[in-house]
């Protein structure tokens, strides 16, 4: 299958990467080269085969519900773009 | 040259040891190195002087050098620049994070700090490592210091170039698919990449978590062992760190080789890889029988597999990872924007290069409703499959070898017009990500051009030991990994 302009649309933005239309197009028939490449999984019978999603097997570790972090707010917030009084500033949500 | 320049970790320990020179010495040799060769090479992207050499000084006030447990102290060396380190730029090789001043120490970072070793500086990389030629470095690409009009490798091209070029004793590196074991081989070092889990991944800045692991780069197995050491180690920060009792990988080194079984996939030796890699590589296989090793073949028949679904796992992951830059909380902000969504979009689309955008919307198709089964899921299962592959192989062999990569260093520009002609140089390299074995290249003679030639050794789960043995050995009887680029003398 082969997406469309619409399809690449979506993509971006669910993505949240703004394309200019000239990228775009571009972007579409780089993504279908490598969708094109990716395709001959699918002719790979895979019945019954687990999903491997971690490549060694162990299980969650937990540890006692203590608190470990120290507060580093500040220092953390100085490589942010902008902050007022310890809060990060982004456009308004809410009207 | 100095003879330091161009010594072993033991070497430097026991001139360091022996008071021969200081930390701050040895330092000041590589900076002043690093100052005449590196505006050719383009492999540091961030140094400062002062604080390195404030590094090393402590360090030859701090009784760590020549104590026993600090074997490494007074040593310099340089991190690729995912390592997040604590009052240094770290920008992955982006624009996303070109301001980026990191407030902590990444642990292997903070392992090696306190192993008394001194940071020289930040090492160039494919943007987020992803690459392999690090063509996609928003700082440019770093130039192959056996010839500059071709590319290093990737993702770990600049960790790759400093030590070929001996700007560096030293340095880490983080492989997702191959990205220090094809640098490795195409700038002649040494390079390895442990059992998933080996290392600890906190403040490695994620690329696909279930297949990135750090690991050395060196001019010897020798220096890749004593590396490892300080590098390995559990930490509860990363939540796959495996709680293994520690390990020398040293111990084996001197053990010869007499019985040690080696498996050739013949999926790695048919066609795709060149002619001159292939005499390498088979030069080098009878240099390991005369060793006293025999060879068996053995079948991975998914391995053509790995590649397909690497790109369907690796940018999948990516896609998740990357959601974090979002011009909020670190990172690149665009200037202008209108609402929330959009201030989203465009700080990610001017911060981002094309190969990270590729892979972000690659990886978030895969995901999206309705192809999930159908793409992320299926690409999982085959990777069970090509982990079993290694698993039934490990069991007529001690260790797998073959080429590290179909080509050697191939010139600028060659491979960056198509996605998956660039994808295809880890075509060797994958599979091991995806088993999560460990890999390693050292080098095994020259090719076309007077190109460095590596040479594969993939390991059984926790085979490090093993595999550094195996390379060690070779090494005691070939001089391949000592020869250094005539212009970096």
């Amino acid at each position: 299958m082969s997406l469309t302009p619409e399809d690449v649309s979506r993509i971006a933005l669910l993505s949240r990467i703004e394309l200019s239309p000239a990228e775009r197009e571009t972007t579409r028939e780089q993504l279908n080269g490598i969708l094109g490449f990716i395709e001959q999984l699918q002719a790979v019978d895979t019945a019954g085969i687990e999903p491997m999603a971690h490549a060694v097997d162990v299980v969650q570790r937990l540890r006692p519900d203590v608190v470990t972090e120290t507060d580093r707010r500040a220092e953390f917030q100085a490589v942010a773009p902008e902050t007022e009084a310890g809060l990060y500033l982004v456009p308004k949500v809410i009207e | 040259m100095s003879d330091l320049a161009n010594s072993s970790l033991g070497e430097l320990a026991a001139a360091l040891k022996a008071r021969k020179v200081s930390a701050v010495e040895l330092a000041t040799l590589f900076l002043d190195r690093i100052e005449k060769h590196n505006p050719a090479l383009n492999a540091y992207i961030a140094l400062d002087r002062e604080r390195t050499l404030a590094q090393a000084k402590a360090a030859d006030a701090s009784g760590k050098v020549g104590a026993q447990d600090t074997p490494l102290a007074g040593i310099p060396l340089a991190h690729k620049d995912i390592f997040c380190t604590k009052g240094w730029r770290t920008s992955c090789g982006s624009r996303m994070l070109e301001n980026f001043i990191s407030p902590y120490d990444a642990h292997v970072v903070e392992q090696l700090n306190a192993a008394g070793m001194v940071t020289l500086g930040k090492l160039n990389m494919d943007e987020f490592a992803m690459g392999s030629s690090n063509e996609t470095s928003y700082f440019g690409p770093v130039k192959n210091p056996w010839d500059t009009t071709r590319v290093p490798g990737g993702s770990s091209g600049g960790s790759a170039a400093a030590v070929a070029a001996r700007l560096a004793p030293v340095a880490t590196g983080t492989d997702t698919g191959g990205s220090i074991r094809q640098p490795a081989a195409l700038c002649g070092l040494t390079g390895l990449k442990p059992t998933y889990g080996v290392v600890s991944r906190y403040g490695m800045i994620a690329f696909a978590s279930s297949l990135d692991q750090a690991g050395p780069m060196a001019k010897s197995a020798e220096d890749c062992a004593l590396l490892l050491n300080a590098m390995a180690g559990f930490d509860a920060r990363d939540s796959t760190s495996l709680e293994r009792p520690a390990e020398n990988y040293a111990r084996d080194l001197e053990r010869p080789l007499a019985g040690l079984r080696i498996g050739l996939p013949k999926e790695f030796f048919g066609a795709g890889m060149d002619d001159d890699v292939r005499a390498a590589v088979d030069a080098a296989l009878a240099e390991y029988r005369k060793l006293g090793a025999s060879t068996v073949e053995v079948s991975l028949p998914n391995s053509g597999l790995s590649v397909p679904a690497y790109y369907v796992i690796a940018p999948a992951e990516a896609s998740s990872n990357l959601s974090r830059f979002d011009g909020v909380r670190y990172g690149y902000r665009a200037p202008d924007y209108g609402d929330l969504n959009d201030m989203y979009s465009k700080s990610r689309a001017q911060g981002f290069g094309a190969e990270v955008k590729r892979r972000i919307l690659i990886g978030t198709y895969v995901l999206s409703h309705g192809y999930y089964d159908a793409y992320y899921l299926k690409a999982q299962k085959i990777r069970r499959l090509i982990a079993a592959d290694f698993q039934r192989a490990f069991e007529s062999c001690d260790v797998i070898m073959g080429p590290t990569s179909p080509s050697v260093a191939f010139a600028f520009g060659a491979k960056s017009a198509d996605p998956v002609q660039m994808y295809l140089s880890d075509i060797y390299t994958i599979s091991t990500n995806l088993a999560g074995l460990p890999g390693m290249s050292l080098p095994c003679g020259f090719g076309a051009n007077a190109m460095p030639v590596g040479l594969q050794i993939i390991g059984s789960w926790f085979g490090e030991a093993k595999m550094l043995q195996a390379a060690h050995q070779y090494q005691k009887v070939t001089d391949w990994h000592a020869r250094m680029p005539e212009a970096m003398k």
